[in-house]
């Protein structure tokens, strides 16, 4: 880890007030995102990768808040950022895509305007008239759409988002988030909704898009295949906390976190067909009342009594880390 | 189950011709400016087999007709045109009532348990409902058996008078497999049963549905997206592209010696586990899914096919075996 790091997560709390109880959908994630690479971030429905990267977005509005923690990003404080100067921030340094593009996108709006308003919020070197500056983020707005490969894309600039594809709209989005090259692009499920093939094409994108334009990116996604062939490091949730981080070949490799065995022993692989699945047993833990200790426990095959206790990230050789007693050095 | 076990068993449901198409015209705009509209050609021509014990995997993309055709299958939705037949009979040839019995013995788990369970319907409510309809028992039987199917499906007598959206997704999905399974049918089609699932509930409804095939020897249709869960369940594949079967055979050779270039695309978009990233990048299929509403003329797959020749684009190809059991619908698999 030579270069800085441009985005750094410490200890961040994100706690949402419900009719239940406070739920703490976000419990001390610590991660870094290095200039330039491909981060995944895996994990099952609530288990606080969206969130986090909400809250990283500043996009968190009540009932939820950041409750504690850090984020700083590019050496500017997140945590503590007036909306004035995060607004400056969002879309044009760092930028974020939706699962679903067909409700991420405003159906009223054509989509060049779309892209235009990003382009005319942020950019500083567009100039004249408002009529030139319009005319400059309208070749913008061509240029991304060709960049992301839509088809015959100046005919299309003044389409409407249902008149696209699913996989059209996720590109157009991707279009929107890059318009002004951010320093970091947050994917959240970006293929989810997409059929097999179109998800291929979408994936190539953005991993051909974050070279070209030298940016990072992390992708949020619940599919430990989608990271394996597009991501550098993993960095592995379970109920609010990071549980591992890791190289993905590492990781995939050789997993350390009993949680991490069992997402992986339960994904069906196209390379052993006939090898019973071995599917995690019982379920996530409820946020609201969490047991005390790993919040793995009940649910892990070599749970011990001293598993009970809070348990810490620990260090591990090869840039790793498992939030497991068990694991090395605790062993 | 050995290869030559399943070919030796009578087929339990041949499908023969199968279609359906949707009429989209009917608005009442329509009718009033004689919209010609449009015809969606949800299924064309299917013919498929499955025989008693196996699974028969059906994959394709959203849109290809696939739950379509479970559907059509089962006779939930009418054909336009074409049979099923089921253990010998076809339905089409049966009057109301004697369809009614026979519904008994085809059923279907749908892929969204949030959608497909009434929600003011307690546990006992939905699982004794099919019971009562068929009149098959009552009173202390009759929730003998609603417990015994409920152990069955790993809940419990706590979860009888408890509603849908007291539960967990995965949860749910066990009370959809357990509605299917009151009536102790033959056939059940499984529509996406794991697609809203997270990887580690998938697995244990996926390895659910193996243990009671086994211990009530069903026959299922299992409809998904996913080559890989396709895969581990499957005995024989079928490969569906706009409405059409393209592919069809033993697992191991559809998987193993894919024919149709689109399952040979189909096959190198999935990611794998073991991909690296920025490792070579393997072929990848261009273009989207054309509407089944105005499907190309000749091979429907010809406008992305990466092998394409011109006869493709003029003429639909007829099915061709490559193998016993294993049939390909291309112009250039000989």
């Amino acid at each position: 880890m030579s270069a800085p790091p441009i985005l750094s997560v410490r200890g961040l709390r994100t706690t949402f007030a419900t009719r239940h109880g406070m739920v703490t959908a976000v419990d001390g994630v610590d991660l870094e995102v290095l200039p330039g690479e491909c981060l995944g971030v895996v994990g099952e429905s609530g288990c606080g990768k969206s969130v986090t990267f909400a809250s990283v977005m500043g996009l968190v509005k009540p009932p939820g808040r950041i409750a504690g923690g850090s984020i700083r990003f590019l050496d500017q404080e997140l945590t503590t950022l007036d909306e004035a100067r995060f607004r400056a921030l969002r879309g044009r340094d760092m930028a974020m895509t939706m699962q679903d593009a067909l409700t991420a996108l405003n159906p009223a709006y054509t989509v060049a305007d779309q892209i235009m308003e990003v382009v005319l919020e942020h950019d500083a070197s567009l100039d004249g008239s408002a009529r030139q500056r319009r005319a400059q983020a309208r070749a913008r707005a061509l240029e991304m759409m060709d960049l992301v490969g839509i088809p015959s894309a100046a005919k299309r600039l003044d389409d409407y988002p249902h008149q696209f594809s699913g996989g059209m709209r996720q590109r157009i989005m991707i279009a929107i988030a890059l318009a002004c090259r951010p320093r970091l692009l947050i994917a959240d499920e970006p293929t989810t909704a997409l059929d097999v093939t179109i998800q291929a094409q979408v994936l190539d994108l953005i991993s051909t898009l974050r070279t070209e334009l030298g940016m990072s990116v992390v992708l949020i996604t619940h599919d430990l295949a989608v990271v394996a062939e597009h991501c550098d490091r993993v960095v592995v949730m379970y109920a609010g906390q990071v549980v591992e981080t890791a190289p993905t070949r590492a990781l995939i490799d050789a997993p350390e976190h009993p949680y991490t065995r069992g997402l992986l022993a339960s994904i069906p692989r196209l390379s052993a067909l006939d090898a019973p699945l071995d599917p995690i047993d019982g379920r996530v833990p409820d946020l609201v009342d969490l047991p005390p200790g790993c919040r793995f426990r009940e649910r892990c095959t070599v749970a011990e009594a001293r598993c009970t206790s809070e348990v810490p990230m620990v260090p591990l050789a090869g840039e790793r880390a498992v939030r497991c007693v068990l694991a090395e050095g605790g062993r | 189950m050995s290869t030559s076990a399943i070919t030796a068993a009578p087929a339990l449901v041949e499908m023969r011709g199968l279609t359906r198409h949707y009429d989209s015209r009917r608005g009442l705009w329509g009718r009033l400016t004689g919209n010609p509209g449009v015809l969606v050609q949800a299924v064309n021509g299917v013919d498929l087999d499955i025989r008693r014990g196996e699974t028969v995997g059906l994959i394709g993309e959203s849109g290809c007709g696939k739950s379509t055709l479970g559907r059509v299958a089962i006779r939930l939705h009418e054909p336009t045109a074409g049979s099923v037949r089921f253990d010998g009979t076809d339905l089409a040839t049966l009057s109301p009532l004697e369809l009614k019995r026979l519904r008994r013995r085809l059923q279907i788990i749908f892929q969204d348990p949030y959608a497909s369970l009434n929600p003011r319907k307690s546990v006992l409510e939905l699982l004794a409902t099919p019971l009562r309809l068929h009149a098959l028992a009552s009173g202390p039987e009759l929730a003998d058996r609603v417990g015994a199917m409920l152990q069955a499906v790993g809940l419990g007598p706590e979860h009888l008078r408890r509603y849908p959206h007291q539960f967990s997704g995965g949860q749910r999905q066990r009370i959809g497999i357990a509605r299917a399974l009151m009536l102790e049918p033959d056939f059940v089609v499984c529509d996406e049963p794991v697609s809203a699932l997270d990887v580690s509930v998938q697995a244990q409804i996926i390895g659910l549905l193996g243990r009671l095939k086994r211990e009530l020897g069903l026959t299922y249709l299992f409809i998904s997206h996913d080559i890989a869960v396709i895969g581990h369940v499957s005995d024989r594949i079928a490969v569906m592209y706009l409405g059409e079967i393209v592919e069809e055979g033993p697992r191991d050779a559809v998987l193993g010696d894919p024919r149709h270039p689109y399952t040979q695309s189909l096959l190198a978009s999935v990611p794998r586990i073991e991909g690296t990233p920025g490792g070579a990048r393997r072929q990848r299929l261009q273009g989207d899914l054309p509407s089944p509403v105005a499907p190309p003329p000749g091979c429907k797959f010809h406008p992305r096919c990466p092998v394409a020749v011109a006869r493709c684009a003029r003429e639909a190809p007829a099915t061709t075996a490559v193998r016993p059991g294993h049939r390909v619908r291309c112009h250039l698999v000989t």
